[in-house]
């Protein structure tokens, strides 16, 4: 994952609420057993159909509980690989929240206001390290949990990170913990 | 101090703060080749296959093609064999196409007796919210976490706010579970549960059969909820005795998951209460599950709107729905009807279905399937005579998968089609590109493909 800061530029606006990761990367395009290759086919059929139009900028800004629905990190591949490196918007669906975190790309959560002025401005300039927005006649604070922070400034690999405490995941499985579930292989 | 059931669990799991361990990782051919591919370059190994489970479902065609290699659709059927030689590598159990277990994998993992209460469980699949009806911990993941789960057998997990809805009452007759959960998303919206672990609790939840009970968990994703879950009692146990998965020493088992339900005076963050015996049937109008009405409303208004961003929402969905306000629910005409799905898939759902056709015929103006959540149902299906009444009113019977619920297989809706779906997302396109999708209980969905259009199922005889 590359390490990101700030991130600044040009502003894409799309003005809708509940924008489902089917809008994002329709099902038609999961068929790929690669994580490339997303980035035309991003909001497919809107756009195709003339319904709106985006440009490459590096934020898009969008409207409440943006990614909701399908947990398909294609979703976020494929805003990432179409040139955005943010988002901004009142409020993420959970996974596409988490998902958006595991590659380097910024979910920014404001107020519906901030996020309607931001668009606006038709440009900003998001400091992950200081948590804030600022753009032409304005500026925000938003709330990211500290350790997503840290991961992303280092662009740490998740993985990584928790093997180092292998010896933990060891203990646990060694204890009454490793005991729990089925076993998928007496099935098989 | 008193704990919530959430609780229990979490604390039960956590390897450190923040990791937790995960029971059970179901994989599927969609979100897993990544992830699959991932470890390869890193050279990790899968570390716990003995915790792992994959099956084929939502490229898989449903007109009996026999194995993976017969997949016409070149990249489902590349897809689905990626699946299968992934699994042979790290040497994890896969029921593919042709299997006799094979199913939508919310749908096998009850029914084999791996979903089970206590547990923590993960799929890169958002309606893995589902197996919470047995009490367990379950949500969807991305691919990057399947691969963490795969390389760690844990999940780097912020803790999750917890939210209790108590239904007080008891569901009117021919309410079923399914109207239960959208009346539910109707009232919170689609961002209503977001953030938040739901508890379902009361008389109505405890009166419901298990499959009723997962369609109710299956559904929690749709209001935004991180996971559903639902204590397990008498009929959790009972439904799952002499299921192939369950532990050997299961009454031991059993008085262990004892221990799960929320203790007395344990506290959420939210709690709600919510009359059940007002819900009424539901079915959705527009293009998110939280726009839904009762059969006997009309058309909402867009007009009558409380803010400008809704009315906006509202005036597209309506267009893209090719439906005018004010117009009854009940004169509303389907041409498509779909009863699967991981919500409405499983044999209680196909006997309710079946059991409301009473040697009447499907609406020549409608083509109608349906669609067995898995290889197993299909047979027991087929064991009591379920695809023939089917059959003979007029309905396709197809294989198993996740088929139109998102139209990744040949099963799709033509532009502009209207469809009567007992499935779980009515999002623009979802069952076919302008595909129009009102979402229905499988008996819904039944009354509206006899008299071809939508009827309250309880007047209707």
């Amino acid at each position: 994952m590359e390490p990101i800061n700030i991130i600044e530029g040009e502003i894409s606006f799309l003005d809708r609420s509940d924008v489902d990761t089917d809008q994002i990367i329709p099902k038609q395009f999961l068929k790929r057993v690669e994580r490339t290759g997303f980035g035309e086919f991003l909001f497919y059929d809107w756009i195709r159909d003339g319904e709106i139009v985006l440009h490459p900028h590096p934020i898009l800004v969008s409207g409440r509980n943006f990614g909701s629905g399908s947990s398909r990190e294609h979703a976020v591949w494929a805003l990432h690989q179409f040139g955005f490196k943010a988002v901004i918007a009142p409020s993420y669906s959970d996974i596409f929240f988490s998902n958006c975190t595991k590659n380097g790309f910024l979910p920014v959560a404001l107020g519906a206001q901030e996020c309607k002025a931001i668009a606006a401005a038709g440009e900003c300039r998001i400091d992950l390290e200081n948590q804030a927005v600022t753009w032409e006649g304005g500026e925000a604070r938003f709330e990211i949990d500290g350790e997503i922070k840290r991961r992303l400034l280092g662009g740490l690999d998740d993985i990584a990170l928790t093997l180092m405490g292998e010896d933990e995941i060891d203990e646990f499985e060694a204890g009454p913990g490793g005991s729990f579930g089925p076993d998928t292989q007496k099935l098989a | 101090m008193p704990k919530t059931m959430f609780e229990k669990i979490w604390e039960a799991h956590e390897v450190r703060e923040e990791l937790i361990y995960i029971d059970l990782h179901l994989v599927h051919e969609v979100t897993s080749p990544q992830a699959f591919e991932g470890l390869r370059m890193t050279g990790r190994s899968l570390r716990r296959p003995d915790k792992t489970v994959a099956t084929a479902d939502h490229n898989v065609p449903t007109d009996g093609t026999p194995t993976a290699n017969m997949i016409k659709d070149k990249l489902s059927r590349k897809q689905v064999e990626t699946l299968e030689e992934n699994a042979a590598e790290f040497g994890i159990p896969v029921y593919s196409l042709g299997s006799d277990t094979q199913g939508i994998v919310h749908v096998i993992g009850p029914e084999l007796g791996l979903t089970q209460p206590g547990n923590t469980i993960v799929c890169g699949d958002s309606h893995t919210s589902t197996h919470g009806a047995f009490g367990a911990l379950a949500f969807g993941i991305g691919t990057s976490e399947v691969e963490h789960v795969m390389a760690t057998q844990t999940l780097v997990q912020r803790r999750p706010k917890t939210m209790r809805i108590n239904y007080t009452g008891t569901l009117s007759e021919r309410v079923t579970s399914k109207d239960l959960i959208l009346a539910t998303i109707g009232r919170l919206g689609t961002g209503g549960m977001t953030g938040y672990v739901v508890e379902y609790a009361g008389e109505a939840i405890r009166e419901l059969t298990m499959e009723q009970r997962l369609t109710v968990c299956n559904m929690t994703i749709e209001g935004g909820g991180r996971a559903g879950m639902i204590a397990p009692d008498e009929t959790t146990y009972e439904y799952m005795r002499g299921k192939p998965g369950v532990p050997e020493e299961f009454e031991a088992a059993v008085e262990q998951w004892k221990q799960l339900p929320t203790d007395e005076g344990a506290t959420f963050d939210h709690e709600i209460d919510i009359d059940a015996s007002a819900i009424s049937p539901m079915v959705t109008w527009g293009t998110t599950p939280g726009m839904v009405i009762e059969v006997t409303d009309r058309v909402p208004d867009p007009a009558e709107m409380p803010t400008a961003g809704e009315r906006e929402s509202a005036e597209r969905a309506l267009q893209y729905m090719g439906l005018e306000a004010g117009t009854p629910m009940e004169e509303v005409k389907p041409e498509r009807v779909f009863i699967g799905s991981c919500t409405n898939s499983r044999i209680s759902d196909l006997r309710e279905a079946a059991g409301a056709i009473k040697g009447r015929r499907v609406a020549d103006t409608i083509r109608a399937m349906v669609v067995p959540g898995s290889a197993l149902v299909k047979t027991q299906a087929e064991e009591e005579g379920l695809d023939r009444i089917f059959e003979e009113a007029g309905f396709e019977w197809r294989g198993a998968g996740c088929s139109m619920c998102l139209g990744m297989n040949p099963d799709t809706l033509f532009e502009g089609e209207r469809c009567a779906s007992t499935s779980n997302r009515n999002f623009e396109g979802r069952q076919g590109k302008g595909g129009r999708t009102h979402l229905v209980s499988p008996t819904m969905a039944t009354a509206a493909a006899i008299e071809g259009h939508f009827v309250d199922i309880r007047n209707w005889s």
